[in-house]
Formats: structure tokens, C-alpha cells, sequence
């Protein structure tokens, strides 16, 4: 908090009074607590754990909740937590044993029954959660979420207590890498306490992680204090994180060079020519689980029509993505060669230079391959996007310049800002563009298949150009069904392949995670889902 | 709604003082001290001249009448034909040379797409002028019109209208911008205009309103309704040459506003669409590089500056052209 | 009078509804706000429409309306769709704007009257002028300009002001975004001071209270001031409701958390509830200030009555 000085002002002229106050200083509370303030986004939804869908309310449960697993802040690689082991022998059946001597901070011990109450919470219709459809490949999701009209169950019959710390789970299908998916959000355990006063729960969250809600004011800021009888390997090193609303990150990183913050996690476009400058060695910039990409309407008659692939390919040619990055991004951004992202590694899944030539910037090529698939659809195309967050104009209009500067039209291609972001969300699912659309894919857990089943498998949840290719299809089938991870890349990346051939999405360029930070803090770091390391930042 | 009862020994001060004005300097204000004044109705004896054709006689003698008429008609001329003067493409990028600064042949510099900020200003013109001029003739007239009448019959009109105004007013200007532009699909600057005629209209009525509500007490006019003068002859010979000052003030500054206006729409997204080239484009784009491209928003906001000064300037002159009280 | 005034809070009730519908007609154009609350990720069709029913969302708009209505007449504003109640908000919010649109006022009031009486009192002079080029400025640069600006070199380059305002926004921090919420309209009130003081400056009235013999500043402040400051008046009383709802822009450079800030949430989030909720009252206030300001014009003009 700013000295109490600053609130006094005697009544006189204003620029006196603003001199009078001299205000700007640090952030140190009386006796120099250790607790680091934080920029932070109002979360769209209550703070319950398969309801939180969006990275602003991920990051508070990311404090708060330990789930069986979590992804490694340096590797991403999914490790047991609550979990001692998690067994199968068909990849269908599994059974969940808990690690003992972990409890809720208000007392609680976690059992098995946290987890099953949590999870059956999460997946029942009537609970309107978000997150549902995470359940959907445990046994009897059908009848606690059906597509049309009430549920006939309450609870999953694929989730069975067996005794304190050992719960079955059994799966509508095979899915050998399902466990590594279980450190996503909606997989967290939650204490009686959330059934019992639901309404006070929300007003001040229980968890068993490394922090607890000290307060919350809504809109404005949420006081997490560390939990000193937390019980994990990864206590919170600081004594505290104050998460402060911001609308607008300008304003945030504005602050943080007053010395008012500590920390943000997302430095606006404009500033990343001075980050370097005001920041020195306090700039993180770091790669993340994130792609851009340019998504086509394939549902479109024009865009969607055999033969267009090369025009697509063309479009994919004629942008510049490196002087684009370097320009507009100052390297925040790496050109894409593939439609993963760096973060998932060569192991993972991840091939430098899968996509070809397609990706590579050759504007000879490019108009040529457009010609030949018959141009622009009405010689025109508009690039859509929402303007109301994260500075996209710059890039889509960069994007739009070095296309029409390949073709040679001042007005071949232009960007088509939409006012707010659920107006733009409402345009795509009602599939009322007629042209390609921004598209942002943050990963929910660092595993290949997050990247391209749920994007271009057919009718997947985010399809939003309808790509659909019965090959590509057979090959993700086949992926999921493979006895190990190697074998299953294997096929991911052959499915990606029919992704640089046909192009229904452009891939543009890996994001990289950016924050800064003042120098009353150290040790901090972003993890794979550019959410800061909060436990580990070090105060002094 | 008011319904003024005057008490007919009211001090009129719509008479037309001429004599020297004791406060101060005033006496240095009026122009042309020692003229007789005005007989009611503003029909001097001898070669009758109206109101208009009076005030069109005083303006040509007016240098600032005569330096801002000129600079508007040079905008106008370079809204219409750009080339005159810049005789670079608009919407040509070079993105290496994004924000970089003036270069020969390039006096403004480059914006983020390394597009020649000269040329822009020069093509942004014709969006922020047509915006702001028929914004504003659109507003003051149907704001005068309507609060006019208002004010004028009163009673059960001026109820009907001054709350229909009320209506409009309550609407929170971003909330319908938002709303409006993002269901009109339009390329052009007319869902633009339209949206701010829309909103814009109850703030000229008001003071139309008020101004009217105000003339009409004047003894001129009383003696004009004695004497058997219609309500047509009254409204356009004896109350809005005296009304219409105040809308005139608010007008040209509501001018610029206008054309401001439309750079925050920009910046919310929701005001003109490219290909358009507008100054409150790129002043919103602008907007957030100050630290490093300063020039990329002094230019076009400069250009703006001197548009909005040229009309409200002219605004003036017109005013004081058409106060009988002046002469 | 009282008369009077009853028979205009009875007109506010057509206002007050034929506002609302508009307001909710427009939110309701804006489309369905259940996708957005998805992320970039495409809605579970299931839980989008079990949403839409609890939310009201899936009736037409006929029926929405009157039943919107008839829950505030109950005083129940609904549910914003982070699950906190609209009244919460609007007791947070609304001390916080009134304390910024009360700054932004006494600012425009008392610095663009004084600025006006100058220039008006002389015209043509190069004071006038200076202000005349200043108001402009003012006017030509856009809030979003002006406010990032301000902050950047107030609050970061000199460090005079805090860039941010603190979740309790005290008064001393709410100067600055004051000052820029002020900027356009103390424009408007410079400019309308002028004009009205140079015409007034030759009226009889004033003539003769210099005759009199009365001293200069008591005609200025009681003679020329008292009949000048109508249009003023009528116009600063017209920008209250402006202020408090457009602020927006600023107290999103600023970080304050008001109505502004709310209402630019509700709108992004195409949150009915709250847009309509807090343009609710705004139009209550913005109609009120209307009232205040008709009864003013009889103590300013004592020609002019109310029956």
C-alpha cells in the first residue's frame, strides 16, 4: 500500500496539492511484510474450480488448491502431487491412491471423498460448470450432463470411494494419457465446506494449497496470505500475494515503474520497446503454451471449396512473420512452423519446421500459389478480431499490409474490428464470418493432443473454422489409442502434416509469457501457462 | 416544464446597448460604438436590409471571419482532393520502418506500420471533416429545431420534447456506440454520424431551449406579438437571431468534440472501419505510443487542433455578426 | 412551485421506463452474452442452455423486460455473472464516481467560470486569446490522450501524483483523473462563461449598477456573474449525468473502480444486470440534476416562475 501521507492534500491549487503529496513511493506496508502485490484480471466466473475456465481465476487456484497432479513450472511435465500412484492396466480402468498427511486449511483431511465430491460437483448439469466437459470420458457422464433435457443421475457411476485414500475410476473409452490431464483446474479436491455454505465458500475460498484467503474484495483485489502449516513440498516463500484488479495493462505496468506494484504478467504491446530500458534484468519474457493462429471459415462456400487449399497456403506464405515478430512483438512472439508450441518439447510433441514452406515468407510463391487457386474470394478478404483486449489491431493490420503488399493492392486484405469479445465469440459460433478470424489457443495441459484434437478434429469443441478431414480424424484415433507417448506423437504429428496441406488455420507464432517485476522482489519466473510462480517469488 | 411568468416591468436587456460599456475595458469590445440602435424587428429605415444580409456585410470586414473561412476552405479543398498535396499512398507500409522518425520526403515521420504519417494526415481529412461537419449540422439542426419549438410553444410540446431528450440523455454514449456500430456493418462514416446526431441532439435542445425561453421575454419580441406578428415571422425575424448564439458556441465546439469523439470510438473499436483513413484512427493508435513515437499523434492531432480552431473561431465571428446588440 | 415539481416527478416515470426499455433493448441487441463466458473455447451446448434458463436468457424480450422491471421494483437488481449481487457493486461503485464527478465538477465549475469571466470581460485581448487557444487544445485532444499523458508524465516522469488510484479512492489521488474528466467539459463551461459575460457586459442593467457607483467586483459577481451563469448552469447540471456515466475511459486509465469501470465490464461481458442496473440509477440521477437545474433558472432570473 502507498504511505497514508498520500491521501492527506491541503485545499489549495492542484498541481500544488499533486507536489504537496509527493507521492510514488514504494510499496512496503509498516515493517516491510513481505507481501508482493500483483496485477490481476477480475475473473469471469466464481472462483470454483471447474467453473474457472479463463487464466485470471487459474491463477488464484493455482495458490489455493493442490489437485493429484501439477505440471512443473520449468518442464510442464505432469507430477504427482496429492497423488502416490495412479494404476491401470487397460487404460480404461484406473485406480487413484492419495498421499496421506495433506488436509484443507480449515482442518479437513483430504480424502478420496474430496476428490469424488468435487468431481461429481463439477460434472453435474445442474451446477452449471464450465469446466463440465472435462468429465465427459469418465463412465456416466451422459447421465449426469445429457445434451438435451434434465440429468437421470446425480453422482458419475464411473467414481467409486474405496476407502479413505483409494477411489476407482473407470473411463467410457481408452485413454492411456488421461492421468496427465489431471492437473488441470477441474480436477481439483474441494472440502465439505464448499457443499455445506456454498455462498460463504465463494465469498472466501478454502483450499489445501500453499496459500489461504485472508480477504476478497470483489472487483478490486484478493488478499492471499501464505498458509503456514501448509503440508506440500512447494510452501509459499513470501508472505503473501495481493492480487489487484486492473482493466487495462497499460495502466498496471504504469504502475509498476511508480513502484505501486510488483509484479505483472502481461506487458502491453506498446511498452515492449522500453521494457529493456525501465526494467533491465526484471523483464521475464519466456516461452508459454500458446499459438496464434489465422483461422479460416471452412464452412464458408468460398473459402471452404477443394482448390482453395492453395490460396490458404498462399496467405500462410505471403506474411512476414519475422519482421512482424521483431517489429511489432520485439521478439515476444516466435514465428510458428508448426500448430504446437515450443513448450511441449521435442519429446512432447513439438517439430520445428513441420509446417515447410508453406510457413516460410516468399511473396514470388505466394501470389503465385494464390493466383493458381483462383484468388481472393470477390478479390477481398477482412482479418476479424475483438478490439476490446490485448492490443491485436497492430499485428492483424501488420499482418493485412504484408499480404497486400505481396499482391500488390493497397485494399486486398483489412482488418475487421469487433467491439467487444462476446460479441466476437457469438460471430464465430453462430458462423457468421465470412473470412479468416483471429484465433488463441492457450494449452490446458503441455500435451500434444490439446493442441489439434479439440482445434480440427471434426465438430470438436473448438472447431471454429468446421475443418473436417476423415484422415486427419483416423490418425488422432489412432494417436489416442497408441500403447505409448512416442508411438502417439508419431501419429499426432502425421495428423499435422494433413493440417500443412490443407491449411485451415495459419499458424502465425508461438506466444511467449511477459511480465516485469520491481526490485523489492526476486526469484520469479512464468510457468508453461504464463501464469507467475507465485510461491517462489522472494521478497528483499 | 417552465412557464415563465414575466412581470412586465422586467428590465429588457435585449435593446441593444450601444452606448460605451462601463465595465473595465468592455468599451474596446463593441466594434462599432455610437450606431444607432436597431428599432424592434431589426429593419433600419432607409434601404432595408435584413438581419442576414447586415451580418454578412459586417463578416467580410472581420479578419478572423476571413482567416478561419479560409483555412476551413483549404481543408475542405484537401478533404476532397488529397493529391493536391501529398502525393504518397496512404496505405503503403514498410514495416521496417515502423516509428521511426521525420526523413527527406517523409517531414512527419512513420506510424507502427511504417506508413508515411504526412500522407495519412493529408487522407485523414476527409473521414474526420465529414464526420465532425455533418455530426454538428446535423445536431444543431435538429437540436435547435426541435428544443426551439420547445421552447417557443411550451406547454405540451415542450413537455413531449424536453423529456423525449431526457430519453436520449440517459444513454451512456459508450454503451451506444458499442451497441450501434457493432450492429451496423458499414465501412462508411455515416453509421458514425448518424449514432452521434442521435445522441448528440438533446444537448443542443436544451440550450435552444433555454435561449429561446429567454428571447422570447424580451420587449422586442412582446411588442412584436402586440403588434400582430404570426409565430413563423416571430421565431425567424425576432427570437432566433437572438437565440442562436449560444448554439452557435456550443456547436463549434461540439465540432471538434465530434471529430474526438470518433477517435475514442476508434479506440474502443467501435468508430470508423479501415480501409478509412481518419485522423481519430490514428490518433487512437497513436494514443499509447506516446512515449516512443510522440510524432505519430502530435501530427494528426495537430491537424485537428487547427480544424477545430479554424470553426470555433468562425463560430465567433458569425455570432457577434448576427448580435444586433453588437452594432 | 410544488406543484411544479410534483407534476415533473411525475413525468420522470415515462422517462424512467422509455430509458430502461432503450437500455435493455441495446444490451439485448448486443447479442448472447453465455458464449463469451466460455473463453476462446466453443460452449458446452448443455450448460450454455441450462444458463440462459436460470439467467431469464432464453425467453423473448417482451417477456424479459417486465419481468427485469418488476424484480428491481422489489429492489432485487439481479446477478452480475462473476456471482456477485449488481446492489453490491452499485454500493461500491457509485461513492466511488460521485466522489470523482464532484472533483470533475468543482474543477470545471470554479477554474472554467473564473477562466470565462476573464476572457470574457476582455474579449479580443491576448488573455482571451491564450484561453481561447488552451480551451482548444483541451478540446481537440481525445480523454484516452489526455489521460495516458497526464498520468505518464505526473505520475511516472515527475512522480507529483499517484498513477493509480487506491481501491478507496481518497479525494487527494482522485485530482488528477478529476482534472482529466474535467478537461472537455470545462471547455464547454470557459467557452459559454465568455460569450454569456461579453453580451451581458452591455446590458442596461449593468450600466447602471456602475452608475450607481457600486464597486466593479460587486457588479461582476452580483450583477453580470448572477445573470450570466444561466446557460452555464444549465449546461454543467446536463454534464452531471455525463460525468457520472462517462467516465469510463478515465477510470480505466486510472484504475478506478466506479461505475465507469463497471458498466465497461458489464458491456464487455454483455452483462445485462449490471448495465441496465447502473444505468438505471444514472438516468435517476441525470434526471434529478434536470429538475435541480429548472428550479435554478427562478433563483438565477427571478423573471422567470413556476406555477
Amino acid at each position: 500500500m502507498r504511505p497514508a501521507v498520500c491521501a492527506k492534500w491541503a485545499g489549495c491549487a492542484a498541481a500544488v496539492a499533486l507536489v504537496a503529496t509527493g507521492c510514488g513511493g514504494g510499496t512496503a506496508g509498516p515493517g516491510g511484510s513481505a507481501v508482493v502485490s500483483a496485477s490481476w484480471g477480475d475473473p469471469q466466473n466464481p472462483l470454483e474450480p471447474a467453473n474457472t475456465n479463463e487464466v485470471q481465476g487459474g491463477k488464484v487456484l493455482e495458490m489455493l488448491l493442490r489437485g493429484l497432479k501439477r505440471y512443473d513450472p520449468e518442464t510442464g511435465a505432469a507430477k504427482n502431487v496429492l497423488a502416490e500412484k495412479i494404476e491401470t492396466t487397460d487404460a480404461q480402468h484406473y485406480t487413484v491412491t492419495l498421499k496421506r498427511g495433506w488436509s484443507f486449511s480449515d482442518g479437513e483431511k483430504v480424502t478420496a471423498k474430496s476428490f469424488v465430491d468435487a468431481w461429481n460437483y463439477g460434472a453435474l448439469l445442474d451446477n452449471k460448470q464450465k469446466n463440465a466437459p472435462f468429465f465427459q470420458y469418465i463412465d456416466g457422464f451422459d447421465k449426469v450432463h445429457p445434451d438435451n433435457g434434465k440429468p437421470t443421475a446425480k453422482t458419475l457411476s464411473g467414481l467409486k470411494v474405496k476407502d479413505d485414500h483409494t477411489f476407482d475410476v473407470t473411463l467410457n473409452q481408452k485413454f492411456s494419457s488421461w492421468p496427465d490431464t489431471l492437473g488441470y483446474s477441474a480436477f481439483m479436491p474441494l472440502p465439505q465446506a464448499f457443499f455445506r455454505d456454498h455462498a460463504g465458500w465463494l465469498k472466501r475460498p478454502v483450499g489445501n494449497g500453499p496459500y489461504l484467503v485472508d480477504s476478497y474484495t470483489k472487483g478490486s483485489v484478493l488478499k492471499m496470505r501464505k498458509w503456514k502449516r501448509y503440508p506440500g513440498p512447494d510452501p509459499a516463500q513470501n508472505g503473501g500475494i495481493d492480487l489487484r484488479v486492473y482493466t487495462d495493462s497499460e495502466t498496471a505496468y504504469t504502475d509498476l515503474q511508480a513502484g505501486n506494484l510488483d509484479l505483472v504478467d502481461d506487458i502491453p504491446a506498446s511498452q515492449l520497446k522500453n521494457v529493456r530500458s525501465d526494467l533491465g534484468d526484471r523483464y521475464l519474457n519466456q516461452p508459454a503454451g500458446i499459438i496464434q493462429t489465422l483461422t479460416f471459415p471452412m464452412y464458408d462456400a468460398h473459402w471452404g471449396k477443394p482448390g482453395m487449399e492453395r490460396v490458404r497456403r498462399g496467405l500462410s506464405m505471403a506474411i512476414d512473420r519475422e519482421q512482424i515478430t521483431k517489429e511489432i512483438f520485439q521478439h515476444t512472439r516466435t514465428p510458428a512452423t508448426d500448430w504446437t508450441s515450443p513448450v511441449l518439447g521435442e519429446k512432447g510433441g513439438f517439430k520445428e519446421g513441420l509446417c515447410g514452406d508453406a510457413c516460410v515468407f516468399d511473396p514470388a510463391k505466394a501470389r503465385q500459389l494464390i493466383k493458381d487457386g483462383g484468388g481472393l474470394p470477390g478479390g477481398r478478404m477482412t482479418i476479424t478480431y475483438n478490439a476490446d483486449t490485448g492490443s491485436h489491431k497492430d499485428w492483424v493490420d501488420a499482418v493485412c499490409n504484408s499480404i497486400n503488399k505481396t499482391l500488390g493492392n493497397d485494399k486486398a486484405c483489412v482488418g475487421n474490428p469487433v467491439g467487444t469479445f462476446a460479441d466476437f465469440r457469438n460471430q464465430i459460433s453462430a458462423r457468421q464470418l465470412t473470412g479468416p478470424f483471429r484465433a488463441g489457443w492457450q494449452m490446458d495441459y503441455p500435451l500434444i493432443q490439446n493442441f489439434l484434437q479439440p482445434l480440427y478434429y471434426t465438430n470438436a469443441s473448438s472447431n471454429d473454422g468446421k475443418f473436417s478431414n476423415p484422415d486427419f480424424d483416423k490418425l488422432v484415433n489412432q494417436a489416442n489409442a497408441a500403447p505409448d507417448t512416442r508411438q502417439a506423437v508419431a501419429k499426432f504429428q502425421d495428423a499435422e502434416r494433413i493440417l500443412a496441406r490443407e491449411m485451415p488455420s495459419i499458424p502465425l507464432w508461438y506466444q511467449n509469457g511477459s511480465g516485469g517485476y520491481s526490485d523489492r522482489i526476486s526469484n520469479v519466473r512464468l510457468n508453461p501457462f504464463s501464469v507467475p510462480v507465485y510461491n517462489e517469488i522472494t521478497v528483499g | 416544464m417552465p412557464e415563465p411568468h414575466v412581470p412586465q416591468e422586467a428590465i429588457g436587456h435585449g435593446d441593444g446597448g450601444t452606448a460605451a460599456l462601463a465595465i473595465g475595458e468592455a468599451e474596446s469590445l463593441a466594434r462599432a460604438p455610437g450606431a444607432g440602435p436597431p428599432p424592434p424587428g431589426g429593419e433600419p429605415t432607409g434601404k432595408p436590409r435584413s438581419l442576414w444580409s447586415d451580418a454578412w456585410h459586417d463578416l467580410r470586414r472581420n479578419p478572423v471571419f476571413v482567416v478561419s473561412a479560409l483555412v476551413i476552405v483549404f481543408l475542405v479543398v484537401i478533404a476532397i482532393w488529397p493529391q493536391l498535396i501529398a502525393t504518397g499512398n496512404p496505405y503503403r507500409a514498410d514495416l521496417s520502418k515502423a516509428q521511426q522518425g521525420a526523413a527527406p520526403g517523409h517531414p512527419f515521420g512513420y506510424d507502427t506500420q511504417g506508413r508515411d504519417v504526412y500522407t495519412r494526415v493529408v487522407y485523414g481529412a476527409r473521414a474526420s471533416i465529414t464526420v465532425g461537419t455533418c455530426a454538428t449540422a446535423g445536431v444543431a439542426l435538429l437540436g435547435s429545431l426541435l428544443g426551439g419549438l420547445a421552447g417557443f410553444f411550451g406547454g405540451w410540446s415542450d413537455t413531449l420534447l424536453s423529456r423525449l431528450a431526457d430519453v436520449f440523455f440517459g444513454i451512456p454514449v459508450l454503451l451506444g456506440g458499442l451497441v450501434f456500430l457493432s450492429v451496423v456493418t458499414s465501412t462508411t462514416v455515416w453509421p458514425v454520424v448518424g449514432f452521434i446526431v442521435l445522441l448528440g441532439w438533446p444537448q443542443i435542445a436544451r440550450i435552444a431551449r433555454g435561449s429561446v425561453v429567454t428571447a422570447k421575454q424580451n420587449d422586442y419580441v412582446q411588442a412584436a406579438r402586440a403588434l400582430g406578428a404570426g409565430n413563423g415571422r416571430m421565431l425567424l425575424r425576432h427570437i432566433a437571431p437572438n437565440a442562436v448564439a449560444p448554439v452557435i458556441v456550443v456547436a463549434t465546439i461540439a465540432l471538434g468534440t465530434y471529430i474526438a469523439l470518433e477517435a475514442t470510438l476508434s479506440y474502443l473499436g467501435a468508430g470508423l472501419k479501415p480501409p478509412t483513413v481518419s485522423w481519430g484512427i490514428d490518433i487512437s493508435a497513436a494514443s499509447t505510443h506516446i512515449r516512443n513515437a510522440p510524432h505519430m499523434l502530435l501530427w494528426p492531432a495537430g491537424a485537428l487542433s487547427i480544424t477545430v480552431l479554424a470553426f470555433i473561431m468562425l463560430g465567433d465571428a458569425v455570432r457577434d455578426a448576427l448580435d444586433p446588440k453588437l452594432r | 412551485m410544488g406543484r411544479y415539481v410534483i407534476r415533473r416527478l411525475l413525468q420522470m416515470i415515462p422517462v424512467f421506463i422509455g430509458s430502461t426499455f432503450l437500455i435493455f433493448l441495446m444490451v439485448y441487441a448486443l447479442g448472447d452474452p453465455v458464449a463469451a463466458m466460455f473463453g476462446d473455447r466453443a460452449p458446452d451446448p448443455a450448460t450454455a442452455a441450462q444458463i440462459r434458463h436460470d439467467l431469464y436468457l432464453d425467453q423473448p424480450l417482451w417477456k424479459q423486460y417486465p419481468h427485469y422491471m418488476g424484480q428491481i421494483f422489489q429492489g432485487n437488481f439481479g446477478t452480475a455473472f462473476n456471482g456477485q449481487p449488481v446492489t453490491e457493486l452499485m454500493r461500491t461503485a457509485f461513492p466511488v464516481t460521485l466522489r470523482l464527478t464532484i472533483v470533475a465538477i468543482v474543477l470545471e465549475t470554479v477554474v472554467g467560470v473564473a477562466l470565462g469571466v476573464f476572457s470574457g470581460l476582455r474579449r479580443g485581448r491576448s488573455i482571451d486569446t491564450t484561453v481561447l487557444v488552451l480551451t482548444l487544445v483541451v478540446v481537440s485532444v481525445p480523454t484516452f490522450v489526455s489521460g495516458y499523458l497526464l498520468q505518464f508524465v505526473f505520475g511516472v516522469k515527475w512522480e507529483w501524483a499517484a498513477p493509480t488510484v487506491a481501491i478507496e479512492a481518497p479525494l487527494g489521488q482522485l485530482l488528477l483523473p478529476g482534472l482529466v474528466l474535467a478537461l472537455v467539459s470545462l471547455a464547454y463551461v470557459t467557452r459559454l462563461t465568455r460569450t454569456s459575460i461579453a453580451e451581458n457586459a452591455r446590458a442596461d442593467y449593468v450600466r447602471t449598477a456602475v452608475a450607481k457607483g457600486l464597486p466593479r467586483h460587486r457588479v461582476i459577481t452580483r450583477h453580470l456573474l448572477r445573470n450570466s451563469l444561466i446557460p452555464v448552469v444549465t449546461f454543467i447540471g446536463t454534464d452531471i449525468g455525463a460525468l457520472m456515466g462517462g467516465a469510463i475511459v478515465t477510470e480505466r486509465i486510472f484504475n478506478i473502480h466506479g461505475v465507469g469501470y463497471q458498466l465497461y465490464q458489464g458491456i464487455l461481458r454483455q452483462n445485462s444486470p449490471t448495465v441496465v442496473g447502473f444505468v438505471t440509477i444514472l438516468v435517476l440521477v441525470f434526471l434529478i440534476a434536470n429538475l435541480l437545474v429548472d428550479l435554478l433558472y427562478a433563483v438565477l432570473d427571478p423573471r422567470i416562475r413556476y406555477a
